[in-house]
């Protein structure tokens, strides 16, 4: 690596099993298209983010406070860490960093910390809680969602057809498939005292669920698409094995989503096709997801390509599509020094190579 | 025993969608991959046939034909494998 090489900060380094940040599979792909001539910085809010012991692909490590400080207690903690070591770019992986993070980037661009974002409206556009509305517009389809503030609307729930499964869901997060009126009472309760109200109910659609990844130009166009079908699933829902493929109408769909959001920054969309073969709009996540490896292995790191564009730097080459081809994730330990984990609690950084300290 | 003869409601079997059935990969191991769904499954050596004669084209007689040929069976019980195929076929392209 070299003194004056480019500086990458990657959020989202919680790689848990059941439900994975996308920082380490981000680091992964840039390390891949630029081996030691990029220097990534791993930010994350736990000295247990799995991600961040990862040394092969963090080359030194920090840790943030938690976005419900607020966004000043964020912007000094990430002013403090641009001071020690300069950042030319932040990459955040989380969904909950960026509302606090958008309003945050001219403070940043001040300081030469450059980022490749949406505005705060175009986020809030794709909010579970106006999702329907943007799907409106672009002409996609979508389950038949409702906003709630009482459990009480269960009690009325199957006289007004809305028959169980259902699926209940945060405004920002978490959302449970409720089987029956007691299972749905309780999703309620729980997601409410998490996440406030108002709670979104939505009926089930049962069928296949593809996803689309890609970045929005913040003039309407999708770049580099990459297209994956779950193969296996995790307790949560989330994909344990997927595997790439072409769907020429899934593009569509996307391009018309993001040319409506003229959307900037990485984006993935969540679809479900139906037992019609029809695609259902389920969410739209203001980031990379978990499984944006994938992009390397087809040919479209799209890590790389966000780099590019953040930086006015020309595009990396995109391969044409690649079906076909398999992710397995797995599970293993990685061992961490006592001294690095001390560090990492106390300093909360860690610079250089611990490895052996 | 007679030969059985073709049953005639062959007539009424839907194939599956060409466009459906031309994007497939085939391998010759039997695996199928549909490059669009993401689904795959494995057929054995009549159903690779019965794959390969579809997607070239065939009508379901001309299948059945070469079905019956290739695997030296009576066209009864050809033409009742490949209608066995092909409903199977329908319900992983659903």
């Amino acid at each position: 690596m070299t003194a004056s090489c480019l500086s990458v900060a990657i959020t989202g380094m919680n790689a848990v099993p059941d439900n994975p940040g996308a920082g380490l599979a981000v680091a992964r792909c840039l390390r891949e298209a630029h081996g030691q001539e990029i220097r990534i910085v791993g930010l994350g809010y736990d000295a247990l983010d799995p991600g961040l012991h990862r040394r092969e692909y963090c080359d030194s490590v920090h840790l943030l406070s938690y976005p419900g400080s607020g966004a000043q207690a964020l912007l000094a903690r990430l002013l403090e860490i641009h001071e020690a070591e300069p950042i030319d770019l932040l990459l955040p992986c989380l969904d909950s960093e960026l509302p606090l993070l958008v309003g945050l980037v001219p403070d940043l661009a001040e300081r030469g910390v450059r980022t490749y974002l949406p505005s705060a409206e175009q986020l809030a556009m794709r909010a579970k809680d106006r999702l329907a509305e943007l799907a409106r517009e672009a002409g996609v389809a979508m389950p038949e969602t409702l906003a709630i503030a009482q459990a009480d609307f269960f009690r009325a729930a199957e006289r007004e057809e809305w028959r169980y499964p259902l699926v209940v869901k945060g405004v920002f997060h978490d959302a449970r498939i409720a089987r029956n009126r007691d299972e749905a009472e309780q999703a309620f309760r729980a997601i409410a005292a998490e996440w406030g109200l108002p709670v979104l109910v939505q009926r089930r659609i049962v069928g296949e669920e593809c996803n689309l990844a890609g970045i929005g130009d913040g003039r309407g166009a999708l770049l580099g698409e990459v297209m994956m079908k779950k193969r296996a699933v995790t307790g949560r829902g989330k994909a344990w094995a997927g595997i790439s493929i072409h769907d020429e109408a899934l593009s569509d769909i996307a391009r018309r989503l993001v040319a409506a959001l003229k959307w900037r920054g990485p984006i993935e969309i969540e679809m479900i096709r139906d037992s019609q073969g029809e695609y259902q709009l389920i969410e739209i996540n203001p980031r990379f997801p978990a499984w944006i490896y994938l992009s390397q292995g087809v040919g479209r790191n799209l890590p790389d390509l966000l780099l590019a564009l953040a930086l006015d730097r020309p595009p990396p080459p995109l391969a044409p599509p690649a079906p076909g081809l398999l992710f397995i994730r797995y599970a293993e330990e990685t061992l961490v020094p006592l001294a690095a984990f001390e560090r990492l609690m106390i300093e909360g950084q860690l610079l250089g190579d611990t490895s052996s300290k | 025993m007679e030969p059985q003869q073709p049953s005639h409601h062959r007539q009424t079997v839907a194939l599956p969608d060409p466009a459906t059935l031309k994007r497939l990969a085939l391998s010759d191991s039997g695996f199928v991959f549909d490059p669009v769904s993401g689904n795959s499954f494995t057929a054995n050596g009549s159903g690779l046939s019965i794959l390969r004669l579809l997607q070239g084209g065939n009508t379901l007689d001309q299948v059945v034909a070469s079905l019956g040929a290739e695997f030296e069976v009576t066209p009864s019980l050809a033409e009742r494998d490949v209608i066995e195929f092909i409903s199977q076929l329908r319900s992983a392209f659903k």
